[in-house]
């Protein structure tokens, strides 16, 4: 993590069902309206935090998320970590690709969320489970 | 359980030979707490028919509450918590309606004497007292998830009205969350209506969602695939500027599908496809 970052205190929400991702988008949005973020860019990281709960729940069997505002100094943002301890997603790469599912939906949301923040990490290892971390930053 | 035959025939006694005061002191005692929200008349009829249930249970072997004589102690017990959900009491007042029982019966017994054994009965009353008021919070959660659970379904209905906006134009004003439960309502719904008014047209308002995520753009896309095996052309109106940053940052796309900013937008769309020119008709109208 970088140096000197101010963080928030952290706010975690479960995902074990579908009413689930509601409450994240809820969350989300709360605290990205609390960290002065523009209406475009609540929306975008309440649309990629959608997925991504999604992915937690239907790919990786369910989860936790954990929403923290940070602050490197000159710009307020939003950081928000999914961990599962599911199946792991074995070619990232693949999964990343525009188009590519595995469960019947569009394959846009990885990688659509990947282009709706500004920084984006995937930890994953095969039977071990998954972690996505990504941010989005005030402008 | 805690009474044995002997104090279960004496509490039966009890309420038995001081019935009327024992009823008139519960009402009044319930009325307190319920700060005059129900009437003294009904109060006095649920309390009675509460006192009659629970001597029927200990005159029979109903010392437990889930005896078979208690059948009716219990069927009482559940219509009141049931009764005073759905009229908005909370827990506690529902609960203290069984608890106010214990009060009255220690008074009663304070009244008659023989203190060592009195105090060994009131124990064991006031175990099944206990017991009879954990079943009415038990009755009571259950009759406000029924409730909650009703809501949810009444919102589900609620919430995906098709209106017809002009001679063979629908719409469907979504609001809220698209999940899959409401997505397949609003397609029947849809496809019903278009069949129903035979519409050519429909258009998908989306003003009121709030995040249109991957999963909601295939909802919709799915929809107007639908409809246009039906034969009708749909429309997709609503699209505000930060959801169509995010839908284009997503990927989605919506390939010939008709969008449009505004409801308006769209009905003029529609009307100047069907070549209805409403600008025109006024001109005649005023010539």
């Amino acid at each position: 993590m970088t140096a000197g970052l101010g963080l928030g205190r952290p706010q975690t929400q479960a995902i074990v069902g579908d009413e689930d991702v509601v409450r994240v988008r809820q969350l989300v949005r709360t605290v990205a309206v609390a960290a002065k973020l523009s209406l475009v860019d609540q929306t975008k990281l309440v649309t990629a935090a959608s997925e991504l709960a999604r992915n937690t729940l239907v790919y990786g069997g369910g989860g936790q998320v954990e929403v923290t505002t940070v602050d490197n100094g000159r710009r307020q943002g939003v950081r928000i970590v999914f961990t599962d301890s599911g199946p792991g997603i074995p070619d990232l790469e693949l999964a990343l690709t525009d188009g590519y599912t595995t469960g019947g939906g569009l394959g846009l949301g990885l990688s659509g969320a990947r282009r709706l923040v500004d920084e984006f990490d995937i930890q994953t290892a095969v039977g071990q489970g998954t972690r996505i971390t990504v941010t989005k930053w005030s402008r | 359980m805690a009474l044995d035959a002997a104090q279960g025939s004496r509490l039966a006694g009890l309420l038995g030979d001081h019935a009327e005061q024992i009823v008139k002191r519960w009402a009044d005692s319930v009325a307190v707490s319920l700060r005059g929200r129900l009437s003294q008349a009904e109060l006095q009829s649920q309390v009675r028919e509460l006192h009659r249930a629970l001597l029927v249970a200990l005159e029979g072997d109903g010392r437990e509450l889930h005896a078979e004589s208690a059948g009716e102690l219990r069927a009482v017990l559940s219509e009141l918590s049931r009764s005073r959900a759905r009229r908005g009491f909370t827990a506690t007042e529902t609960a203290v309606s069984v608890f106010a029982l214990k009060d009255i019966v220690l008074e009663t017994m304070s009244a008659g004497g023989g203190a060592e054994q009195n105090l060994r009965d009131f124990v064991a009353y006031s175990a099944l007292i206990d017991q009879l008021g954990l079943f009415t919070f038990e009755s009571y959660a259950k009759a406000r998830e029924e409730l909650i659970a009703d809501q949810a379904e009444q919102l589900l209905e609620l919430s995906t009205p098709v209106v017809k906006l002009w001679e063979g134009v629908v719409a469907v004003p979504l609001v809220g969350t698209l999940d899959s439960a409401r997505a397949q309502v609003v397609m029947e719904r849809l496809l019903q209506t278009l069949v129903d008014t035979g519409s050519p047209y429909a258009i998908i308002d989306i003003t009121g969602v709030p995040a249109v995520d991957t999963q909601v753009a295939q909802h919709i896309l799915k929809t107007v695939v639908a409809a246009r095996l039906m034969g009708a052309d749909c429309i997709i109106s609503g699209i505000r500027p930060q959801i169509a940053q995010t839908i284009v940052a997503l990927g989605i796309e919506f390939g010939d599908i008709a969008t449009k900013a505004s409801l308006a937008d769209a009905l003029r769309h529609v009307l100047k496809l069907t070549g209805v020119d409403a600008a025109r008709r006024n001109a005649r109208r005023e010539s």
